[in-house]
Order: structure tokens, then sequence, then C-alpha cells
């Protein structure tokens, strides 16, 4: 008879657990978001009213209400990645500091390391060239007599000055 | 003299190859033509008074998508905005005065378009101005950009042929304002 009781007792018992759990759960505060959180996440933000200024340091009611919004994401658990693609759907690719990899978007990240290799490419040719001495102008075969007076004279004058 | 000499032929001067000459000034070209294109593309005026405006879509704050298009026949009076912009408190009353004016007509449609706000502070303005007529964020801000706003508030007034007929850049100083561009719109017709 008694094993007939212990059944309905344990799965009240689980029920109760889970009930009080759900309570506690509901009592969670919100989890708190610093400052320095909201700012990493800002700093790869852009304002998308005013331009070529970091979210994390516009001064403007605007950028402070989106970095707000970064902080109730941030709490109610959303990424970083989550919170940049909403911000991106929002106000369009410009709040983003990095533009993202597609389409022309490419030139942004293969142009400049391929003008810098490019550049690199150009220096050393040069300056292997600068470095290789021109060969000199040789005469070959010279002539052996020169009927040069002037020539004749010089050699006469070297001669009788090395004796 | 050195014609009779024999001379050995100079070394050339080490020059890079023509192929990688011409690589690099085709990339050169490239980039400008780039460069030019995207200059082009951003300094292409805005929509002009008289002009077609292109249909287009937008999803308001309700979940309700209103396409222009589908309004085709009607003035079409599009207003940016935003919670954030005091000049836009200014005009908000007369605006939904006008509206409420012109909506039992059925001629006219008003369209608010909230440029890059949050949507919270978005909503509180509505309220609070208790603003009735279709109004949601201007995503991705694709309507603006297509209008080339300069800021907010502006507003654009487009007749039953779907031409622009009036913009205005600042916020409307009164009720009568807005009244007579709508006038001068409908008078188009």
């Amino acid at each position: 008879m008694k094993k007939r009781y212990y059944l309905p007792i344990i799965l009240l018992s689980i029920v109760l657990v889970l009930l009080s759990r759900q309570t506690v759960l509901a009592q969670e505060p919100t989890p708190f978001v610093s400052d320095d959180q909201v700012n990493a996440l800002a700093r790869e933000l852009y304002c998308p009213v005013c331009e070529n200024i970091s979210l994390d340091v516009c001064p403007t009611t605007a950028c402070s209400r989106w970095r707000e919004l970064i902080r109730e994401k941030m709490a109610a658990g959303w990424s970083d990645e989550q919170i940049k693609q909403y911000l991106v759907t929002q106000y369009g690719d410009r709040v983003l500091a990095e533009p993202p990899r597609q389409g022309l978007n490419w030139l942004v990240y293969i142009l400049p390391p391929l003008f810098f290799l490019g550049g690199i490419f150009v220096l050393v040719w040069v300056l292997r060239s600068m470095k290789t001495p021109r060969a000199a102008v040789e005469i070959k075969n010279p002539p052996e007599h020169v009927d040069d007076p002037y020539l004749r004279k010089m050699e006469e004058e070297l001669k009788r000055k090395s004796e | 003299m050195q014609s009779d000499a024999e001379l050995s032929p100079q070394k050339e001067a080490r020059r890079l190859p023509a192929s990688v000459i011409f690589v690099a000034f085709v990339v050169l070209l490239g980039f400008l033509g780039l460069i030019a294109w995207g200059l082009n593309r951003a300094q292409s005026g805005p929509i002009t008074v008289g002009q077609k405006v292109p249909p287009f879509q937008m999803t308001t704050f309700d979940g309700e998508t209103i396409s222009t298009a589908d309004y085709s026949g009607k003035v079409i009076l599009v207003n940016f905005w935003a919670s954030w912009c005091k000049p836009c408190e200014q005009e908000a009353l007369d605006m939904q005065k006008a509206w409420e004016y012109y909506e039992p007509g059925g001629e006219v449609l008003f369209v608010g378009l909230d440029y890059v706000d949050t949507e919270g502070e978005a909503l509180e303005f509505i309220n609070r101005f208790g603003i009735t007529y279709p109004n949601g964020p201007d995503l991705r801000t694709a309507v603006s950009q297509m209008f080339r706003i300069l800021g907010v508030p502006e507003t654009y007034v487009i007749n039953s042929k779907g031409e622009l007929v009036y913009v205005k850049k600042g916020p409307f100083l009164s009720l009568g304002e807005i009244q007579g561009v709508i006038e001068q719109a409908l008078a188009q017709d």
C-alpha cells in the first residue's frame, strides 16, 4: 500500500522543486553590464549620424541612446555579433568600423596590401639596379700604333719622368 | 680614334619588365576608375523637383508594409524625423493636424520615416504627439539615401503622377504651411 503513495509524492516533490527554481529565476536581477563592456563593442561601431566618430566617444544624445541600447541587448544576453547585425539592419553597413567582407568592400582589404607589395617590389628593383655598377666602356683590341703627335709626346714625357 | 676601336656593348640599365609595368598601369587605371565611379555616385544629386520618385517600401512600427507603388494617383507626403531631433518636435503636432484634416478625403497619404533612431524613443515620440499616420524606421537608411537627405526633419511631397513637387528642409512652421504645400500638389491633378 505504501508503495502506491511514493510515486505521487515523488512527482509532487519534483514539481515543487521546479516551481521554486522558476521563482528563483524570475527574481534574478538583470545582469550588470559595465560601461567598459559597452564601450568595447561601441568602439567597433560608428555613429550613424555624425560621420567618422566612433560610437564609444560620440558625445551626442543619439549616441548615448545607442550605447544604452547596446547595454540593454547585452543584458538580454545578445552576443556582440547579434547586436552588430541588429544595428546594421537598422542603420546600414556604415555603422561598422570594419566594412563587411563582401562585394566591392573586398577592395578595401585587397588593394592596400597589393599596392604595398607592389611598392616594395619596385623599391627593391630600383635599389638593386642602383647597386649594380654599370659596365665601363672597354676598348677591345686597342690599336697598336696610333699616329697622334700629342699622344706620342705624352708617352715620351711619361717615359722620361719614370726614368 | 674610337672609330678604330671596337667597343663592347654597354650593359643596358636594369628596367622593370614590360609586363609588370603594364599590370601596374592596369591596376592603377582600374583603381582610378573605381574612385571616379564612387565619386560620381556620391555626388549625383538628390531627386529634384519635377523628377519621378522611384517607388519605395517601408515597414511601420506596427509591422505593416507600405509600398508607395500601391498609392499611385494619390499625393504622398514623406516626412523624415527622429526622436532625438528637437526641430522635429516643433512640426510634429502640425503634421498630425494636417493628417487629420486630409485623412478622411483619402486623396493624401502621410508617411513618417524615422531616421537612425532607437525604437523605444521613437514610439515614445509618436505617443507624445499622438501621431496616427503610418510611421516606421528607415531601415538601413535606404529611403533617406534615395532622397539624399541632409538631416532631419525633411519633408518631400509627391504628386499623384509620382513626381516630386516640393522639398522642405527643416521644420514646417505652421499647419497652414503644410496645407498650402499639399493643396498645391492636389491642384496639379
